[in-house]
């Protein structure tokens, strides 16, 4: 049947239909990972009308775009301040930060350390495509040697980082790195980074296949997400040290870390009862969240 | 209008300086969010604002550099804070990205710019007023803010109070420009009682469910808000966007759009501006000054009418939108203006162009690190007399 | 299907049978779905959509057993599938598959 359909996309319900069909180019990795998002939200059960998404600039940056929940399409780099902002005034909000490797980890990166520091109860999903798409294919902090890029036209020469080394080093309670391929195992991640309290952050590895697969000669984006799930190996808890991703080699993946570690807003509370007791404004309710806890941890 | 919250108003009298009375402003006016980072001279208004909120209600966070401190304060302002940064130069420099996006998205917040000598480190302890132009032209791109200039700690409290107050009003990031010498020195402040406080509430947008669009204006030109969590499940961005929020790549929206983040304020200018004048009626010459200089102008001015001349005093309590209509109008009336400022020529280049050569303008520089001799500033008046 | 042998719960086993639709104009012409799909249900077509893309046409409708994959795999939210009518999951359990004797 070559006709279209008059029925609603099964996740039209998440998504800004009015505005599709969306941006990104054929073959491109963001669409399935936005839709392994949207899977995860509904999965993990989460209220529509609580959360908040946040993105920066760039191909993945546009995802605020097309999520219809309460969404912001911030400045470069600057996405994870602006959801601290939004979950230090609303502490209920479910706050989700979507963006591209470029804007977290370069321009965004002092956010990103600090953010993951603070353990601050926000969600990071990057999408890793390893270079800057919608500027026209310009080198990133994740680019690997000797990519060629519009700014390493001679081939890129720097060492690319380990996201999830970067990340555990700061102090991130839950690490995971599938590709946009890995469609079922993604969404599972998606989910346990989504309900797990303080700073998650999954990376998605995701072809660009405008720029990168043409300009190395990789083939079309299809060509290059069946290469990096063919060429990935799954090992939980691997070393974070050693996951810096090469030029077309092995990418290790899988859920690297899951870890306990009190929130920013724990911490604050805590503290501030300490040192003043009853006159800190939110005494009653840092009392009962602490016994809650207690509680949790008893049961 | 709604009046403030007495656990948070400090009534009584009090010894503050400049700073802490900001501070004391906000509190007053209802900020529970402030993002800051460290930088002389403005530190100790984050630092009374992180003491006493842990009391009182709010969040302090020491974000890790200015950039992130601004966003920070967009972010909450959108989850629903009422909410304050606090910076002087060189972090004035590093915010000015993100106070565009303020700006672009139209969201209410204070930025505290405690002036320094400028340019570039310049001179971290002492006076400045260099920062005026960059206060009105420091993001890229077409828009207007608000920007007040208070002379005492007295006034950094009130006027930190009405930047709260004008930001809500017209959605607009609005800056409160003090100088080091008001954020350092310790004067009476006497802060009212809270039921005395006009609190000009958040517009926010009585829409159902599903029919709320962010920037659908009225006649004012003003849209209404809705928080993160309120149900609506808007979208806004920083690109140049249509009523319904989206963004929309066409020179027709931008124009519109662009015109309107103007117009808000350009239209409503005469409202927002706020002058106190002294001696202005027929006066020969008119002094335009602000902040610290207009309280040295004092003795200068005393000065120069000891010697007979018939001279006037217009301080700007607003020094963003400029009073285009009162220079327009003395313009033709007196012989000259003069602008003493801590810079080498600021607010001047504005008197000037409203001036359209129908009067003389004397700027009397001074490049800052303390304040004018006013000596010169006398000497400037009696010579723009003749 | 064709079994070599009937397997013996052959009364309980319900193999889905699926309904594949289409939007159109948001299909990108990406051949994911036609790549992925394990019963080779999916071709592209010689038609084009609004926006100049070749977009999939099913090859034979009775094939689909639902497991979605094209639905998850599209990047452009285009494709999706339903439990088809009959010889889906409201099958009643005493009527055999098709083509199985």
């Amino acid at each position: 049947m070559t006709g279209t359909t008059h029925l609603e996309h099964p996740q039209a319900h998440l998504l800004r239909t009015d505005r599709f069909p969306h941006i990104w180019c054929p073959t491109c990795g963001i669409g399935t990972v936005l839709k392994c998002f949207i899977d995860a939200v509904d999965k993990a059960e989460l209220d529509y009308d609580r959360m908040a998404i946040v993105s920066g600039i760039g191909c993945t940056g546009r995802v605020a775009g097309y999520v219809k929940l309460d969404s912001y399409h911030t400045t470069h780099g600057r996405a994870i301040p602006f959801a601290t902002g939004l979950k230090l005034a609303n502490r209920d909000l479910k706050v989700v930060v979507f963006s591209g490797d470029g804007d977290l980890s370069a321009i965004g990166g002092n956010h990103l350390i600090h953010a993951a520091r603070r353990n601050m109860d926000i969600t990071v999903v990057c999408v890793n495509n390893f270079i800057y798409g919608m500027t026209g294919g310009q080198a990133a902090p994740t680019t690997p040697s000797p990519a060629n890029t519009s700014t390493t036209p001679h081939g890129a020469y720097e060492p690319p980082f380990s996201l999830p080394s970067l990340l555990e080093a700061c102090g991130a309670v839950y690490i995971a790195r599938w590709t946009s391929l890995h469609v079922r195992r993604l969404t599972k991640s998606l989910t346990e980074a989504l309900l797990k309290p303080g700073f998650s952050f999954v990376e998605a590895v995701a072809p660009c296949s405008t720029l990168y697969a043409r300009r190395n000669r990789l083939g079309t984006g299809f060509d290059l997400m069946k290469f990096y799930h063919d060429h990935s190996c799954i090992e939980h808890d691997a070393e974070t040290a050693k996951l810096a991703i090469d030029y077309q080699k092995t990418i290790k993946v899988g859920r690297f870390l899951d870890i306990e570690r009190p929130t920013w807003h724990q911490l604050n509370d805590r503290q501030h009862l300490d040192t003043l007791g009853d006159d800190y404004y939110r005494a009653a309710e840092a009392k009962a969240a602490q016994q809650e806890e207690v509680d949790h941890v008893e049961a | 209008m709604a009046s403030a919250d007495p656990k948070r108003v400090l009534t009584g009298s009090h010894y503050l300086d400049g700073d802490h009375a900001c501070t004391e402003g906000a509190l007053s006016a209802g900020c529970d969010f402030v993002g800051g980072y460290p930088i002389t001279p403005s530190t100790e208004v984050v630092e009374r604002f992180a003491a006493r909120v842990p009391k009182v209600g709010g969040t302090f966070i020491q974000m890790e550099d200015e950039i992130a401190s601004i966003t920070a304060v967009l972010g909450a302002v959108w989850g629903g804070a009422k909410a304050m940064t606090v910076t002087s130069g060189p972090g004035f420099s590093l915010m000015m990205e993100n106070i565009g996006l303020g700006a672009m998205l139209e969201t209410p917040c204070v930025v505290v710019n405690v002036q320094r000598g400028g340019p570039s480190t310049g001179l971290p302890t002492m006076v400045g007023q260099s920062d005026i132009m960059q206060a009105r032209w420091g993001s890229h791109g077409d828009y207007e803010i608000i920007a007040l200039a208070p002379q005492s700690p007295q006034e950094a409290y009130y006027l930190t109070i009405d930047a709260f107050n004008l930001s809500e009003q017209y959605r607009v990031p609005v800056m409160v420009m003090l100088d080091e010498c008001i954020g350092h020195m310790t004067e009476r402040v006497v802060i009212p009682e809270a039921s005395e406080i006009e609190i000009t509430p958040r517009r926010m947008t009585d829409a159902a469910v599903g029919e709320y669009l962010p920037y659908k204006v009225g006649a004012d030109m003003i849209p209404a808000m809705a928080h993160a969590g309120d149900g609506h499940r808007y979208h806004v961005t920083g690109l140049t966007h249509d009523e319904r929020g989206y963004p929309v790549m066409s020179a027709e929206c931008h124009d519109g759009l662009v015109r309107r983040l103007c117009d808000k304020i350009r239209d409503n200018a005469d409202e927002i501006v706020r002058l106190e004048e002294d001696g202005v009626d027929g006066c020969e010459v008119a002094v335009i000054c602000y902040g610290i200089t207009s309280r040295v102008t004092r003795a200068a001015i005393d000065g120069a009418r000891a010697n007979g001349v018939k001279v006037g005093c217009i301080r700007l309590l607003t020094i963003w939108p400029f009073c285009e209509t009162r220079i327009r109008e003395l313009a033709p009336e007196v012989k000259a203006f003069v602008v003493p400022e801590i810079n080498y020529g600021q607010l001047s280049l504005e008197v000037e162009r409203c001036a359209a050569g129908q009067a003389k303008v004397t700027l009397v520089p001074h490049m800052g690190g303390n304040v004018h001799d006013p000596a010169d500033i006398q000497r400037a008046i009696e010579e723009a007399a003749r | 299907m064709r079994y070599w042998r009937t397997p013996l719960d052959i009364q309980q086993i319900k193999i889905p049978k699926g309904e594949i639709h289409l939007i159109v104009d948001r299909c990108k012409g990406c051949e994911f779905c036609v790549e992925f799909c394990p019963r080779g249900v999916l071709r592209m077509s010689e038609a084009f959509n609004a926006k100049g893309y070749h977009y999939p046409e099913v090859i034979e409708q009775g094939k689909c057993v639902e497991c979605d994959l094209c639905e998850v795999i599209c990047p452009d939210f285009a494709i999706f599938c339903l439990p088809a009518e009959e010889g889906g999951a409201t099958q009643k359990p005493e009527e055999a598959p098709d083509g199985v004797s």
